[in-house]
């Protein structure tokens, strides 16, 4: 069950809008940074196949210029 | 009950890599964006967040002194957040300040006296260690003579307890065996201060930053050390177009985020420094009045040495000289000759001197550990005054040069109380009287207090090395894994022929060779105080209680001289210490030079900047529109000088003392990283920042890495003449170092890169310099 977190940078101007875009995803969390053009996303799957079709999801978003990816853990599933 | 039992453990777990995925994501957002706030997530954990009980106070990091506020409930720091009304960081924190209050409850805290019995610790009731360390302290001093007792504090330690333990050995005891390790962090800027201007510290404050036109860093990674006020400098970049030039040895965070970086070769800051002076002075750009009527020039001996011989010794013998001398003393300094070993381009140190010398730009110049861990580190603080001096960009909003401070308290404490071995609360003990104002406010014998300093912290630890020291107490700092070539002092500290006494808050590498280990209170466990780089002074009252026995700093020394029968001379009260010694401390410095706010004004506000005068912080030293203590009609008055004149030294470029040569090849420079504080004792028992930076490493420049056949992640082994560490190799990770340059940050006590460094100092500041020594790398 991956668990990644990425910085997201926005478009000038696009901050909302990606927060509410990335908000109406599931298995995405998302932390804007108040005093920055930056939002944390922490995503939490299934599969490896369910983390990457997610991974484009989140890259098909207009709003979103940028996506780095920081950190990723595997854990066991949850039988 | 079992499958249960296993999903609410995964659930857990998931629950906590999630948090630790935020909080990686966190870290890295902070290195690119310093005091980035992401204030829902950090509110999300806060239980009943409106029952917190948030308390003030300055954080407990590094020398910009950021405010904090606490939160407190049930007795328990819950939640720490930024200080808004604190004008030095306006409600910013960086990682560490956040984060800072979770090493407390660190499953190792040391929370009982830990006295060393056949080879084993044990634990021990408080008082009988304390009874312990008194009849070893006296016993020694019977022995063997009072100057074979030691004590080595910190800028760490808060101000009540630097005084009371330099009240304790050279007023009580009568020695000067009393040092500290901000001689590691900054006593080349002290002594570049003393000798330019005749007082210590600056004389601007952090408001320069919104008045400046540029910034230029000098070997100052400001984007990990000092993130918050780097945060305040991009904010200006961004508003108001100021911009920040980045001059160093190694291209780091800093660098990316500015607007233009200049590498130098190691060392030749001194030559580019004077170049720039060349420029000003043949480009016409000296400010003519300024420098008539406020300066003098002087030059002092040359070819000085590097301190590497035992009881190394030297005395600068100022000369003064004329402008047409120093003139022509800056003609070895062309920007063409120095290009040519600098490493800096003509162009460059042609466009450094154009941003100087423009009159209509105001300029501040930020360093810290790059010039001051230098062989040569009072002659480069000089230099760069030379250049404000010269130019009269000073003392002035946006225009002046700034020297920070590692260390929360390296001002407040180590320089302003004088936990030096030469220094007195107010002035040195060569001075008589000096040494008079502290006799009469101690209520001891003036002939008590000795007027020659004696060890500072390398030769301190060499005397233990040789056994002239057989007694050492160091208090919140970590001399094995801080010191440079700990290859030497750490086998020094297990000799059976020194006791060797620790008080910290965590066991370190130190407190592993100590006889007794003292649990010390942390920060907010006690009440205190700490002054920051700006000359701001910050209270703070004890917030929550420290776990078993541990026990403020303070209190122990006097309990300590209590039972050595100097029991006179600590009348204090164990409820109110902190205050009563701050009242007996403020009458060193009572008047217009450096008066101190009061402590009901400190309770009150989030700290004020001495000189305190008439209920006014002063911001600005030596111009007479903000400074009241400069004479009437002066202008500029640096009074720290009898004639009110600053000095423009000349001094040269010399080379460091070891350089890279056929056997040992690179360069290694060694520093710090923006998730961990200096020895990492406390911050690598914070999980997020641990997991965020969870070892050393060393940096090689790509071109290096590729000739040497090196890959990211494998582990090299870095060695010089004085010792070894193995460290995984980092390409093109955190930093980047020059060609020929390695560089290791000297957090990780399991990869210890100071038994590598060399320990030659600056002869006058007696500073040593982990930023230049020889090495040869190899695959492990």
């Amino acid at each position: 069950m991956p668990i990644k977190s990425y910085l997201a940078h926005p478009y000038d101007g696009k901050k909302d809008d990606l927060v509410i875009a990335l908000s109406q995803i599931s298995k995405c969390d998302v932390i804007p940074a108040e005093n920055n053009d930056v939002l944390i996303i922490v995503t939490e799957t299934d599969t490896l196949k369910e983390d990457e079709q997610l991974k484009e999801t989140i890259e098909a978003i207009d709003s979103l210029k940028l996506l780095a990816m920081v950190s990723g853990f595997d854990t066991p599933k949850n039988n | 009950m079992q499958n249960t039992l296993s999903n609410s453990v995964l659930s857990s777990r998931r629950d906590f890599l999630k948090k630790m995925a935020a909080a990686a994501a966190m870290t890295a957002a902070a290195t690119m964006f310093p005091g980035i706030i992401f204030a829902a997530e950090q509110e999300k954990n806060i239980p009943n967040a409106a029952n917190l009980d948030w308390k003030k106070g300055p954080c407990r990091f590094c020398g910009v002194g950021c405010g904090i506020l606490v939160g407190v409930e049930n007795g328990k720091a819950v939640a720490v957040k930024g200080d808004p009304n604190s004008s030095v960081n306006k409600g910013l924190l960086c990682v560490k300040g956040y984060h800072q209050t979770m090493c407390i409850q660190a499953k190792d805290r040391l929370t009982h006296a830990l006295v060393k019995k056949n080879g084993t610790y044990v634990k021990t009731p408080i008082n009988e260690a304390l009874d312990l360390v008194a009849s070893k302290m006296k016993e020694t001093i019977e022995s063997h003579g009072k100057d074979a007792v030691a004590m080595y504090t910190s800028g760490q330690s808060t101000i009540p307890e630097g005084y009371i333990a330099s009240k304790l050995m050279k007023g009580a005891i009568g020695t000067n065996n009393l040092d500290c390790n901000a001689r590691l962090c900054m006593a080349s800027a002290v002594t570049g201060f003393l000798t330019t201007f005749g007082a210590d510290e600056p004389m601007g404050c952090y408001e320069d930053i919104d008045h400046a036109d540029y910034f230029i860093t000098w070997g100052n990674n400001m984007a990990e050390m000092h993130p918050v006020l780097f945060s305040r400098m991009l904010e200006q970049k961004s508003r108001r177009g100021a911009k920040i030039i980045d001059f160093a040895t190694r291209t780091t965070r800093s660098s990316t985020a500015s607007d233009r970086s200049i590498l130098f070769e190691p060392q030749t800051d001194l030559a580019v420094a004077n170049a720039i002076c060349y420029e000003i002075v043949n480009n016409g750009w000296v400010d003519k009045y300024f420098v008539e009527n406020h300066c003098n020039f002087s030059k002092g001996l040359t070819n000085i040495g590097y301190g590497l011989e035992d009881n190394f010794s030297f005395t600068d013998k100022p000369e003064k000289i004329d402008f047409a001398a120093y003139k022509e003393f800056l003609e070895d300094y062309t920007p063409e000759k120095v290009a040519k070993y600098s490493r800096v381009s003509v162009k460059d140190i042609k466009y450094l001197a154009a941003i100087y010398g423009d009159p209509n730009k105001k300029v501040v110049s930020y360093w810290c550990m790059g010039m001051n861990q230098h062989t040569r580190g009072t002659w480069i603080n000089n230099l760069v005054y030379n250049i404000h001096l010269l130019t009269g960009k000073i003392s002035k909003p946006g225009n002046g040069p700034f020297s920070l401070t590692g260390q929360p308290s390296a001002c407040g404490t180590a320089r302003e109380v004088g936990t030096f071995t030469h220094k007195l609360p107010k002035g040195v003990v060569t001075n008589e009287e000096n040494r008079k104002l502290a006799a009469k406010i101690w209520k001891v014998p003036v002939e008590r207090i000795p007027s020659k300093p004696t060890y500072h912290a390398t030769e301190m630890f060499r005397a233990v090395d040789r056994g002239d020291i057989k007694f050492i107490w160091t208090q919140a700092t970590n001399p094995l894994v801080s010191l440079p070539k700990t290859s030497r002092y750490r086998p020094a500290m297990q000799k059976d022929s020194c006791f060797v006494v620790v008080s910290d808050v965590f066991p370190t590498p130190t407190s592993d060779v100590a006889d007794v280990i003292l649990p010390a209170s942390w920060h907010i466990e006690k009440s205190g105080l700490y002054g920051n780089s700006e000359r701001r002074t910050q209270y703070w009252d004890k917030m929550v209680e420290g776990p078993g026995e541990t026990t403020p700093d303070a209190w122990m020394f006097i309990e300590v001289a209590r039972r050595m029968g100097y029991g006179d001379l600590f009348p204090y009260s164990k409820e109110n210490h902190v205050e009563e010694i701050f009242n007996e401390y403020r009458q060193f410095h009572e008047g217009a030079k450096h008066g101190m706010a009061p402590l009901e004004v400190l309770k009150k506000e989030s700290g004020a900047i001495w000189p305190y005068v008439d209920g006014k912080s002063t911001q600005w030293r030596f111009n007479e529109e903000f400074d009241p203590a400069c004479k009437k009609g002066s202008g500029f008055d640096f009074y720290g000088k009898p004639d009110g004149r600053a000095v423009i030294w000349q001094r040269p470029y010399e080379p460091a003392p070891e350089v890279p040569d056929k056997e040992y090849p690179f360069w290694l420079d060694t520093g710090r990283v923006i998730e961990h504080w200096h020895t990492g004792s406390m911050t690598r028992r914070i999980p997020v920042l641990n997991q965020a930076m969870p070892h050393a490493y060393v940096e090689f420049h790509p071109d290096d890495a590729k000739a040497l056949e090196i890959r990211n992640g494998e582990l090299i082994k870095v060695t010089s003449r004085r010792g070894s560490c193995v460290l995984p190799a980092s390409i093109n990770e955190r930093g980047l170092p020059t060609k020929g340059q390695v560089f290791v940050p000297f957090f990780d006590e399991n990869m210890m890169i100071n038994d590598v460094t060399l320990d030659a100092f600056c002869p006058i500041s007696k500073e040593p310099d982990f930023k230049k020594c020889a090495v040869k790398v190899e695959k492990a």
